[in-house]
């Protein structure tokens, strides 16, 4: 490119054209080229994407989706949310006639639709006594009259509707979106004041997450511990004895889950194999007998060993690749066994151990059977708390809030992980 | 208290065996079913509970029908999965069984099916119609009850040495009886048994569990046995634990017990005082196509009537629901053993019991489950 200076200024000249055969300019050509290369590589890819969005993407976005969705108070209620944002509840402690006369209306309609419990059992979650209240009025509405005080004849119905509280919880719910979810996710709830945290009793998801990442780590290193040994006598050892110990390593990987879990219990728990052996070998007396089930421990054990596999494998095929002659070299070259392993094949094996870490922690924290059996009281993970409010409680919107936050924890641990290690340092082999 | 007596009055009517000899008509098959679909999926809990079902209700319905009958055992996630069926108007189930909470709870979401009592099920064999048959154990419209099961404790009987514990208020005495015990991973019934054991009268538990203060007491009685306690979730882990000895007493349901002592001998024994009544059922889901709805419909008019539910009584140590049903449980099929006496009904059981309140805990489960978890993470 030619340069000339013209009273100070740079001024560049326009470049050289390029052109290809046929004369046309070789940066369209290329970008015809391109694109077709393009639109061949998403075509490929086009079954596999279809099925990702449909069948992955779009349920667990819509999931994520009910952690702020409100919308069902107002499909139900419609008139009442409308009223109920007027009324103020420092000005009066109870709404007045309108508001009453509005959910007489809806709740005829959802009474005559079956829909009056199914309001009920959602403010419920926010407001003990909620899901009675609106079966009981759902019972009690024909009794209503169009003649005389809505307000009046909806109290006589039931004294739920004289509570202040009542009011408060559909008013707090009245909007089309809501944070009530993922407050109660991180123990926090609103109040008159403002948001504050959960009365000490009932303070738990906190503690959870917590637990369940250190809990995770903790399995992670021990996995780290068992499994890189094996893993070097695996890559190490001749062809025939090293396919045999793979062969150990998967065998637990191909049994039930829930038998390796059982079998734990047996082996761990105050009655079982290991405090039989060291009470009869004297190590302990009868009365000391160990308790490693049904806790920590026993979360611990049990997860470290389900998970192992995981650890094993990609930490393998690294040291497979490997080349002796590095050890060699350094060697020969004088470097003491432990500095050649330590200088020279621990930072060659790093990839396979942030490869084997991610997975298996990442596994772990979304990990609830195992803990939920073994685990006792101190071993529960958050999972646990999840598919309890999937399960049972049908508390949806908490439980997607709680896998959100964790969702979240784990991108953002995958994000300070590539910051400290690199992710281009992670290799399956 | 008036389920109580309701129960009380079926386990007398069981002790008249001798008087009640109901002759079971001709008319003892299900009724025919005209355009009925010609598959359905039952839904259930699986192990001897589903195989009681099998041989009382399925075999012969498919015999006398010709249907052919899935068996799916979902029940423990049925809530769950149902609603997610729902959601997807896609519901694959035909007739789901579930415990009184839960039916309580899918009626209310809309899930269940309303079914009339004097229409769609069977009239008693003196014509008493199934509403008043059944009486209050058909806590709502959408739950027809099969089984009265209780939650109650069983005790090693070498570990407990030659006084064995009498009342539920000794699982909760750890210096009469050292050693750890199981209790089910929940509220419900723990929470109870500990206000009860700390001197609340029965008759004032729910009051005094409905402040903040009885919520505080329950949790502090059981704090005194906090250390010792085993939290089991599935039903089969009291009888195990039970058998290798990590426990000395435990939490469970009766049938389970039945099993562990009758049918495998091992060395334990039931403590019956203030066993929790439960009731385990059938529902059928919301959103069926007609010829499935009347398929499933006639399924659960058959496997409901008196004498299906009294048979079911022959395989599993549950009390039949319906009160007619109770004079016609006889002997276990195969042990030959008289079924009465193993019921959680019998007289000589329910002396004194605690009836759960669907209600009330149907309000406050997810409020005291939040706080039960918080008390056991601490």
């Amino acid at each position: 490119m030619a340069e000339t200076v013209i009273d100070g200024k740079v001024s560049l000249s326009a470049p050289e054209i390029l052109t290809t055969a046929d004369g046309q300019p070789l940066k369209k050509a290329l970008e015809i080229a391109l694109r077709r290369e393009k639109i061949r590589a998403v075509l490929l890819i086009a079954p596999l994407l279809a099925f990702v969005i449909f069948s992955f993407i779009i349920p667990i976005g819509y999931m994520l989706f009910r952690s702020v969705d409100n919308s069902i108070v107002g499909r139900i209620l419609p008139n009442t949310v409308i009223e109920v944002v007027k009324w103020d509840p420092d000005v009066s402690p109870l709404p007045e006639e309108p508001v009453f006369k509005a959910m007489v209306s809806d709740l005829r309609v959802a009474v005559a639709d079956k829909t009056h419990t199914r309001i009920g059992s959602l403010l419920n979650y926010a407001n003990p006594g909620m899901s009675s209240l609106f079966r009981k009025s759902g019972r009690e509405i024909r009794k209503i009259t169009d003649d005389g005080s809505y307000k009046e004849q909806l109290i006589a119905s039931d004294e739920g509707w004289a509570d202040p509280e009542t009011w408060r919880t559909i008013r707090r719910m009245a909007p089309r979106y809501t944070d009530s979810y993922f407050l109660n996710a991180v123990d926090r709830e609103r109040r008159a004041e403002g948001i504050t945290l959960k009365p000490e009793n009932e303070q738990i998801y906190i503690t959870l997450f917590v637990r369940t990442i250190v809990l995770s780590a903790a399995i992670t290193l021990s996995c780290i511990l068992l499994g890189y040994p094996i893993a070097y006598l695996l890559a190490n050892l001749p062809a025939r004895s090293s396919n045999l110990l793979i062969i150990l390593v998967l065998l637990p990987f191909w049994t039930s889950l829930l038998v390796r879990t059982s079998a734990w219990k047996a082996i761990l728990q105050q009655e079982g194999v290991i405090n039989d052996l060291l009470v009869f070998s004297g190590l302990i007396d009868e009365a000391g007998r160990l308790v490693m089930i049904n806790n920590v421990t026993g979360t611990i054990i049990a997860m470290t060993h389900i998970l192992l596999p995981f650890m094993i494998l990609p930490l393998y095929s690294v040291m497979k690749t490997i080349s002796p002659s590095f050890v060699r070299a350094a060697k020969s070259m004088g470097a003491s066994d432990w500095t050649t392993f330590w200088k020279i094949y621990f930072p060659n094996t790093i990839p396979g151990i942030g490869a084997g870490s991610i997975l298996v922690f990442i596994l772990a924290i979304g990990y609830y059977i195992t803990p939920e059996l073994v685990g006792g009281t101190q071993g529960v993970f958050i999972s646990n708390r999840i598919a309890y409010h999937i399960s049972y409680s049908l508390n949806w919107g908490l439980a997607a809030a709680l896998g959100a936050i964790l969702l979240a924890l784990v991108l953002a641990l995958y994000w300070a992980y590539d910051k400290v290690v690199g992710i281009d340092n992670v290799k399956l082999g | 208290m008036k389920l109580k007596s309701i129960l009380l009055s079926t386990a007398a009517a069981s002790l008249m065996l001798g008087s009640a000899t109901v002759m079971v008509s001709a008319a003892d098959g299900p009724e025919a079913c005209e355009g009925c679909a010609n598959e359905m999926t039952i839904v259930s809990w699986g192990g001897a509970y589903s195989a009681s079902q099998k041989a009382a209700y399925d075999d012969p319905y498919a015999a006398a029908t010709g249907v052919k009958i899935i068996n799916d055992e979902s029940s423990a996630e049925a809530v769950a999965k149902l609603r997610a069926m729902n959601e997807a108007k896609n519901v694959t189930w035909d007739v789901v069984d579930v415990v009184a909470s839960d039916a309580l709870r899918l009626c209310d979401e809309g899930l269940a099916e309303p079914i009339d009592g004097k229409t769609e099920l069977a009239a008693a064999p003196d014509g008493t119609d199934a509403d008043a048959d059944f009486g209050v154990l058909r806590v709502n419209e959408c739950f027809v009850p099969q089984i009265v099961y209780s939650t109650t404790f069983g005790y090693r009987t070498d570990k407990v040495g030659a006084t064995p514990p009498t009342t539920v208020c000794d699982v909760f005495d750890l210096a009469k009886y050292p050693g750890k015990r199981a209790l089910q991973k929940r509220p419900i019934d723990n929470m109870e048994w500990a206000l009860y054991c700390d001197g609340v009268d029965k008759a004032e538990i729910y009051k005094v569990l409905g402040t903040d203060e009885g919520v505080a007491r329950a949790f502090a009685k059981l704090d005194t046995i906090k250390s010792e306690v085993v939290w089991w979730t599935a039903g089969a882990e009291t009888p195990q634990l039970l058998a290798d000895g990590e426990v000395v007493m435990g939490s469970t349901f009766n049938g389970r017990l039945f099993s562990a002592i009758v049918e495998q001998k091992q060395p334990i024994a039931m403590l019956w005082d203030m066993q929790s009544f439960d009731l385990d059922g059938w529902i059928i889901p919301t959103g069926l196509p007609p010829e499935r709805l009347a398929r499933a419909k006639n399924y659960l008019k058959f496997a409901t009537d008196t004498q299906r539910l009294a048979d079911q009584a022959k395989y599993i140590s549950y009390g039949p629901a319906r009160k007619s049903s109770a004079p016609l449980v006889g002997k276990h099929a195969t042990l030959g053993i008289e079924m009465a006496p193993h019921m959680p009904t019998d007289p000589a059981n329910a002396g004194n019991i605690h009836t759960y309140d669907y209600g009330w805990w149907a309000d406050n489960r997810d409020d005291l489950d939040a706080k039960f978890q918080a008390w056991l993470a601490k």
